[in-house]
């Protein structure tokens, strides 16, 4: 698993290690039941607050995307097929956020972009 | 559970003919188990004076210090078998080898552990059998820091370990101490005015400025909270006042650190340094 901190990046580095880890978990690399590196560990290695990690666990946790056992650790949870769906309606949703400023800088209507995807979906 | 618990500790200096006196004022903190506490303030803040009231170097006006939970003074000396000191004087004798060093910390502490003594020396390139006042100042301070880690502490106070080192000797021991809480049971309350050092180490940072705790706080949410923006007057004039926490103006544009929720959308939010904040904190006195 890949995780990179940028202190200077802005994003809250809490923020960074969720979205890491998650997108590990969603795109499907991670195993089922694969266990996590502790969260002591794995700040002590990247040399971050171990306050901080455990928060992005605990947020991890709390949506579904890993589960603890006490004494053991940290585990990857068996992919949630809701979760994804979920997950994916979201990105559907900010990409529509997107064509709709882009299409308002355009003056493009309604109409117009329904036939655009219309027009693409059918070419596939 | 904390390691450290210090609730309303006051120290008064009289002021005399050679001193105009100093004030610690009720000074409250926890550090718990396992993490890494900073305390940052300007020369003459308190943060020694705050490290020597815990250590018992010096005797408290008022307050309760508890190390690992326990307060009255019998328990207090033999806590301090668990827990590693150093500070920012040198401490041993200048005629001393480590070999000398050695046989004396034998003797002084239950647990210590000579063969871990010697391997710290060797990983930091000091040489155990040159005397204490041949080392560079760095060694010193290096020596220091392998006394304290020989004796299986469970608490590490330190008192501006990496004051007068080099850059890459100070990464050093940042990454020793940041190594040494890897034990869930080991806590570290370090001490500096080199707050770039600190805000890589620490969990908790808490600021100290003449005589007072101006905060106490998790290092990340900390950093989270506020921001600096760089914009025009007008621009910054839209923003809240009370969420502005200190302004730098020119001619042309003003940069301020202000706290993130409150900027409006479309404005970059840059991240702020603990040392900017530290000075903004410091200069305003109370900010909460």
């Amino acid at each position: 698993m890949k995780i990179l901190i940028n202190n200077k990046s802005g994003v809250p580095i809490y923020e960074q290690i969720y979205s890491q880890i998650k997108s590990y978990i969603i795109s499907g690399e991670a195993q089922e039941d694969e266990a996590l590196p502790s969260i002591r560990s794995l700040a002590k290695d990247l040399r971050i607050s171990v306050i901080t990690t455990k928060r992005a666990y605990d947020e991890l946790e709390r949506e579904g995307f890993i589960y603890t056992i006490a004494g053991k650790g940290c585990f990857v949870a068996a992919k949630n097929l809701e979760l994804l769906r979920e997950e994916n309606l979201r990105k559907i949703e900010e990409y529509m956020l997107c064509i709709a400023e882009l299409a308002d800088t355009c003056k493009l209507t309604r109409e117009d972009i329904t036939e655009m995807y219309r027009v693409i979906t059918e070419e596939e | 559970m904390n390691a450290i618990e210090v609730r309303n500790l006051n120290k008064l200096y009289k002021a005399n003919k050679v001193s105009s006196g100093f004030e610690l004022k009720d000074v409250s903190f926890d550090l718990p188990y396992g993490c890494i506490m900073g305390l940052i303030g300007e020369n003459g803040a308190g943060k020694s004076t705050t490290i020597k009231l815990i250590l018992d170097i010096i005797e408290k006006d008022s307050g309760t210090i508890r190390i690992f939970g326990k307060e009255s003074p019998e328990e207090l000396v033999l806590a301090k078998d668990d827990i590693g000191v150093v500070i920012d004087e040198p401490v041993f004798h200048d005629s001393m080898t480590g070999a000398q060093i050695n046989k004396i910390m034998r003797s002084t502490y239950t647990n210590w552990d000579e063969a871990k003594f010697f391997e710290l020396l060797e990983r930091f390139g000091v040489e155990k059998g040159k005397r204490f006042k041949t080392l560079s100042k760095g060694m010193k301070m290096k020596m220091s820091i392998a006394v304290a880690l020989s004796h299986k502490a469970k608490l590490l106070i330190m008192d501006e370990p990496t004051s007068g080192l080099d850059p890459v000797i100070r990464n050093d021991i940042v990454d020793i101490f940041n190594e040494f809480t890897r034990d869930p049971q080991n806590s570290v309350l370090i001490s500096s005015h080199i707050v770039s050092d600190l805000e890589k180490l620490c969990d908790y940072v808490a600021f100290i400025s003449r005589g007072q705790l101006l905060l106490c706080e998790e290092k990340d949410r900390l950093l989270e909270r506020y921001a600096v923006v760089y914009c025009s007057a007008d621009e910054l004039a839209a923003i809240s006042e009370k969420a502005v926490k200190g302004k730098k103006e020119s001619p042309y544009g003003v940069e301020a650190v202000v706290e993130r929720s409150a900027i409006p959308e479309g404005m970059q939010a840059n991240p702020v340094s603990m040392e900017e904040l530290f000075v903004l904190f410091a200069k305003e006195g109370k900010l909460k």
